[in-house]
């Protein structure tokens, strides 16, 4: 397995390690303190909270001169709770190296990157972002989808190309109102994606993995049904082993040469490759993509073509999201070490 | 009907021509090689002129077309024609109210989103190769932000009731405050400026909205806030809009609309917090078709001596 550490020196880990003393020496002794352990630094958009700093002991393996799997070991007896991001695939060869692991907490949504089933054997608990993400989602959804219709972005290159001048009018899009959309994962962000739509004109069914008794939406159970009887499919669902590749060459075929894909759920889900080829042919008007699926690696065929909208994985990016996760996080690890339940536990199915 | 000539000054869709062709004699006054002379030469029989948001029918042109009966527009806004002449000559006036409702409204929305989520400007970041590189920056959150809307008619309702399911608190300034509204009134702009994040400008443009959107409005919509202009150019001072934008002054902006088109000021092109689109409003295949739809049944109403179907004058 591999991991993208950056290995300091011996005396650049040492002052580190020093610093980081000298900032508890007035507070509770580390020792005493829950210890709570991340494996890659916080992104570059946030910090960690300082209530987190106050509360645990944070064993930062990324500034360690050991290896990652020295470092577990190291400290394998102290480690309760571990915060990731979702670049690491947290499965048995990690599991197994901290045996006092009860919670992994996940700044993400998805938990894509966690062996769920490996977890519940071992009695850990998987807490993710709960429903925090969902507006910035679903404005994302909406806003690539109104993009692929109206044809925003590339209009907007048209202009500033100063096409309009020289070239005349450009072409006509296509109108939202009346359109047949059908969501994939009626879930949170599902939900909010339908609700928007439903302003517009749009007629909403979905596809789930169970029928959803509160919901009044047409349900298929069956992904290329709901593509048949679509415009356009947004992709809101998890990635599992099920759902892998689940929109695939039947699908593209049954949504039809008129049909539009938008995608804010994860790049896996989709046969990228395929919907490349549907695209560049005309097999399929047109798509959207937050996700790809192998970030920041995009198709080149794509970025020739008009017909779809590209968007760098930024769905929660917003100060109000991340503000948000913050807060979930907090309560989640408190929860945790004061034997309450936790706020946004991931549930089995 | 053939014999009666229809005026077309400008090329506006290729459906709205072949049916035009089909009922009438359609004269095409851009392949004029003279357009004066053009105009003389069929005086004696155009009955009809088609005009857009680009292309009405001043009192010049009206003078010199003296069997002139019915200017039938092929958009809602009706600037460019000059409806007081018009009336005072006995001519006839329709536009193409309803059926572009939908399609404006879904662009003001689509522009806000574009604008404060970077939509377009990252998806330049993807194109360029930049993402390999690093994330793009944070943007702003749409849901839950409070939308200004300049005039309450068929299209700013139709704006309100989609930003209202992001959420969006709804304020609005019109002519006169409608009490059978839920909405917050502003009896003025500068206070709806000063009290909303997107201001949305869908009002008519006539002598009193002209630069409604001026210099104090732009200060008090502030540097978070984003204007979205899906009404006519004229209705913002196009010089100060840039400056504001340039100086910080205005957080963003949307535009579909423009003091001069196809002219688009070339300081903003530059500049990652504004879109620009070529006034594409109503631009779907299906909301055209339906405008052009609208014009021929408001001509053969009008040469049927029944009723018109959408008149304005």
């Amino acid at each position: 397995m591999e991991f993208c550490l950056q290995i300091p020196t011996r005396q650049e880990a040492k002052m580190a390690r020093l610093q980081f003393r000298d900032a508890n020496e007035d507070d509770v002794p580390s020792e005493e303190l829950p210890h709570l352990l991340l494996i890659h630094p916080p992104s570059s958009f946030t910090r960690l909270p300082s209530e987190i700093c106050e509360k645990f002991r944070v064993l930062k393996a990324w500034e360690s001169p050991l290896s990652l799997d020295q470092f577990l070991i190291s400290h394998a007896r102290s480690i309760q709770a571990l915060l990731i991001r979702g670049f690491l695939m947290i499965n048995t060869d990690i599991l197994q190296q901290l045996p006092a692991l009860k919670l992994i907490i996940t700044i993400s949504v998805g938990v894509n990157h966690i062996d769920m089933a490996e977890c519940r054997r071992r009695g850990i608990s998987v807490t993710n972002a709960g429903s925090v993400y969902s507006e910035d989602v679903a404005d994302i959804a909406v806003g690539l989808y109104i993009d692929v219709l109206r044809k925003l972005s590339a209009a907007d290159r048209y202009v500033r190309q100063g096409l309009w001048s020289s070239k005349g009018n450009y072409p006509f899009g296509s109108k939202l109102g009346g359109k047949r959309v059908g969501i994939v994962g009626l879930g949170s962000i599902g939900l909010e994606v339908a609700k928007r739509l439903e302003a517009f004109g749009c007629i909403i069914s979905y596809n789930s993995r169970r029928e959803k008794p509160t919901s009044s939406y047409p349900f298929y159970s069956i992904i290329s049904e709901l593509a048949a009887n679509s415009d356009a499919l947004i992709i809101c669902c998890a990635l599992t082993e099920q759902t892998h590749h689940m929109i695939n060459k039947e699908v593209f075929a049954s949504l039809g040469r008129d049909g539009v894909i938008v995608n804010v759920g994860r790049g896996a889900i989709i046969d990228e490759k395929e919907l490349v080829k549907c695209l560049v042919s005309g097999k399929i008007r047109g798509a959207g993509f937050d996700v790809f699926e192998n970030e920041p690696q995009v198709p080149e065929e794509l970025f020739t073509l008009d017909n779809v909208v590209l968007s760098p994985h930024t769905a929660i990016f917003t100060p109000e999201s991340l503000q948000s996760v913050k807060e979930v996080l907090i309560a989640n690890v408190e929860a945790f070490f004061l034997n309450k339940p936790l706020v946004t536990p991931v549930m089995d199915e | 009907m053939d014999s009666i000539g229809v005026l077309l000054p400008i090329p506006m869709s290729p459906y709205l021509e072949q049916e035009l062709e089909k009922r009438f004699n359609l004269l095409k006054l851009w392949t004029a090689p003279h357009k004066t002379q053009f105009i003389k030469d069929h005086a004696t029989s155009i009955r009809a002129i088609v005009g857009n948001a680009s292309a009405g029918a001043d009192a010049e042109l009206i003078d010199s077309l003296p069997k002139l009966e019915i200017v039938a527009s092929y958009s809602v806004g009706i600037d460019k024609v000059d409806l007081k002449y018009c009336k005072e000559k006995g001519v006839r006036v329709t536009n193409t109210p309803d059926v572009l409702t939908e399609d404006v409204a879904d662009i003001a929305i689509g522009l806000s989103l574009a604008v404060m989520r970077r939509l377009c400007e990252s998806d330049r970041y993807v194109r360029s190769g930049l993402w390999k590189k690093g994330d793009y920056k944070l943007t702003t959150k749409f849901t839950g932000k409070t939308v200004g809307i300049i005039g309450m008619g068929r299209i700013g309702k139709a704006v309100a009731k989609r930003a209202e399911a992001f959420s969006c608190p709804i304020a609005y300034f019109s002519r006169s405050g409608k009490p059978d509204l839920k909405y917050k009134y502003y009896p003025t702009v500068v206070e709806l400026a000063s009290n909303c994040d997107v201001l949305v400008v869908v009002c008519p443009l006539t002598e009193e909205t002209r630069h409604i959107i001026n210099r104090e409005v732009m200060n008090a919509l502030g540097p978070k806030g984003v204007l979205i202009n899906i009404g006519r150019g004229p209705h913002v001072d196009e010089p100060e809009l840039v400056s504001a934008l340039l100086e910080g002054r205005l957080g963003g902006a949307g535009l579909d609309v423009y003091q001069n088109e196809p002219e688009v000021p070339e300081e903003l092109f530059g500049l990652e917090n504004v879109v620009l689109l070529p006034h594409v409003g109503s631009g779907t295949v299906e909301t055209r078709n339906a405008m052009a739809d609208l014009v021929i049944g408001n001509l053969e109403a009008h040469f049927l001596n029944k009723p018109l179907l959408t008149p304005v004058v």
